[in-house]
């Protein structure tokens, strides 16, 4: 006992003094500051640029009209108007996504965490997992091929919805039943041991539990497929008058960015692109608001208490 | 029955008192883990509207036997068990009888507090009611009340119904809990270590509350703590190592118990 003590003693005094160690620790915070700062300055500058250029384009006719060509006193076409329609087009697409989505997902994952403990449960998960990863530009051509071309339906929102829809379906499925595997057992034993069904007990008990987590995996998956581009340019079309049907044309924040910024001879159509950009942006912050308000629900708010 | 119970016990079960109503009967009841045998033949005959004590050393059982009575032993992954429980003389497992019928008569409370963290007060004593069909809110709020009145918690609570019911101390979460299981009219009561995690006051009231539960339930109460044992129970089991090693009322088995094994867990030998 004495002699490794005395060891003990003996390695401290080798190698750690107070000061030797209060400066491992200066380094070690520097370097965590430093890192950091690194991955905030794309964040920062991002958003510094979009509301800088995007807030010039703001106004309330930007926000409200329709796309509309004038033509300037030099000759050269320019754009005036507004994006309402891709912004009408891009919720229309997200309520749809999330329509499709959310209950199938949500079922999936629940099935998954329940009864997904064999060998059957396993195979779903990975390709759940294969399909998260998917380029989402694969999963256009699919929805253009088998739906637009294939099953004529057309370039639409139905198009555009379904591709989105496979893009979001196994970001919440995965949520879901991570958020549903977190329930502590004891709480299912409660809910078993008082004689309810166990699918009751599952729905009503379980995924109550879960709530803010199902929650969250959803708005953020709303929030993840608002901006993608790839699968609505081939799929949604491109259209400039308000929403009038699944099966119709529609327009989408995203593919606008896109053709705005392309556009190198219209003039304001950049400056219109950068607006497109600060408002997906806003909208994409929206949705992570809410995420935080809703996990700030009752029981947010008694977890935080305990 | 009677017969055949007594035939196949591993040891005799002296019951001094004439005939009183048996509530549950074990006959031959194993259970396993996999490959774990944890439970050996155990026959034990559970008095109506009586509170029986189950102690043993740790990991002797004692939860597993209790979670075999209402069924929840095989809610495990790999958990087994044959032998019968009777539950006024019919078989719990006997084939075509539902799981959930038997949990909504045998209710039970656990080791650890463990109220639902999402609901209210109220909901979560009218959680077994209401998730089985119950819409009557009348008779939901009599239920309630009547429920954590026996459960002594109605007047620490009675403002604040719809509180969380997670933001409740320990000792009340406890006392929720308990009144949850006794919302659905049960006719058994299964305690798991109720006390266990509880303060010396908190475990007063629910030895209090226990006590005056029998009248108008049986109670089976797992504890690890002796003086609670003679304190709330009226029949004790000692258990160890998956066996039933003695039976009999309280006083009897805590003053002169008959086997030796007892004796030595009784005075702190092992356990
Ligand atoms: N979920 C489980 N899976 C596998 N084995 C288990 C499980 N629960 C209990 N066991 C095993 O079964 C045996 C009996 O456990 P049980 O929980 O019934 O003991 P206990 O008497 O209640 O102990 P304690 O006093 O510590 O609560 C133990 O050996 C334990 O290892
Ligand atoms: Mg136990």
């Amino acid at each position: 006992m004495e002699s490794l003590q005395g060891n003990w003693r003996n390695s401290r005094v080798r190698t750690s003094t107070p000061s030797w160690r209060r400066f491992k620790d200066r380094i070690a915070f520097s370097l965590g500051f430093l890192c950091v700062t690194l991955a905030m300055i794309p964040l920062a500058s991002i958003l510094f640029e979009v509301v800088r250029n995007g807030a010039t384009a703001l106004s309330v006719q930007f926000l409200t009209g329709t796309p509309a060509l004038v033509t300037l006193p030099t000759g050269n076409a320019a754009l005036a108007g507004g994006i309402a329609v891709s912004i009408e087009g891009t919720l229309v697409l997200m309520g749809l996504t999330a329509v499709i989505a959310v209950p199938i997902g949500l079922l999936a994952g629940v099935y998954l965490a329940e009864f997904g403990d064999n060998r059957f449960g396993r195979s779903i998960r990975f390709l759940n997992d294969v399909l998260s990863e998917f380029p989402s530009i694969v999963i256009g051509i699919l929805v253009y091929s088998i739906l637009v071309v294939g099953l004529r339906v057309g370039f639409s929102a139905f198009a555009g919805g379904v591709a989105l829809s496979i893009i979001m379906l196994p970001i919440v499925t995965r949520t879901t039943e991570e958020s549903i595997k977190l329930v502590p057992r004891s709480v299912r034993d409660a809910a078993m041991a008082l004689g309810i069904r166990k699918w009751r007990a599952t729905i009503s008990v379980v995924l109550s539990t879960a709530r803010s987590g199902v929650v969250t995996g959803a708005l953020l998956s709303i929030a993840r497929i608002s901006g993608e581009s790839a699968p609505l340019l081939l799929t949604i079309g491109t259209s400039s008058y308000f929403f009038s049907g699944l099966n119709q044309q529609v327009d989408a924040l995203p593919v606008r960015i896109f053709l705005l910024s392309s556009e190198n001879y219209v003039s304001g159509a950049q400056q219109q692109g950068w607006g497109a950009a600060l408002i997906l942006i806003v909208l994409v912050l929206c949705l992570n608001l809410a995420v935080r308000i809703a996990t700030r629900g009752k029981y947010g708010a008694v977890r935080s208490r305990i | 029955m009677d017969k055949e119970l007594k035939a196949e016990n591993t040891k005799p079960i002296l019951i001094s008192r004439p005939v009183e109503p048996l509530k549950i009967q074990t006959d031959k009841l194993n259970a396993w883990f996999g490959n774990n045998h944890v439970l050996k033949d155990v026959s034990l005959r559970i008095k109506e509207n009586h509170v029986t004590a189950i102690i043993g050393p740790s990991g002797c059982g004692k939860s597993t036997l209790i979670r075999c009575m209402n069924r929840m032993h095989e809610l495990v992954p790999q958990a087994k068990v044959s032998g019968a429980v009777l539950l006024d003389d019919a078989n719990v497992y006997a084939k075509g009888v539902d799981p959930v019928s038997v949990r909504r008569k045998i209710g039970m409370v656990f080791q650890k507090p463990n109220p639902f963290p999402t609901m209210s007060v109220y909901d979560n004593v009218a959680a077994g009611l209401k998730l089985n069909g119950e819409r009557d809110h009348a008779r939901l709020d009599r239920a309630v009340k009547r429920s954590l009145d026996l459960a002594f918690l109605w007047e620490e609570v009675k403002h604040e119904l719809d509180k969380s019911g997670s933001s409740l101390s320990g000792g009340q979460q406890q006392r929720l809990c308990i009144a949850r299981a006794l919302a659905v009219e049960p006719e058994v009561l299964l305690m798991d270590e109720p006390c266990s995690a509880l303060d010396p006051i908190a475990t007063a009231k629910i030895e209090e509350l226990i006590t005056n539960l029998k009248d108008q339930y049986t109670v089976v109460i797992v504890t690890h703590n002796m003086q609670q044992a003679a304190r709330v129970s009226d029949y004790t089991a000692f258990l160890y190592l998956g066996q039933l090693i003695e039976y009999g009322e309280t006083t009897n088995l805590f003053e002169n118990p008959t086997e030796e094994l007892t004796e030595r867990y009784l005075t702190g030998k092992f356990g």
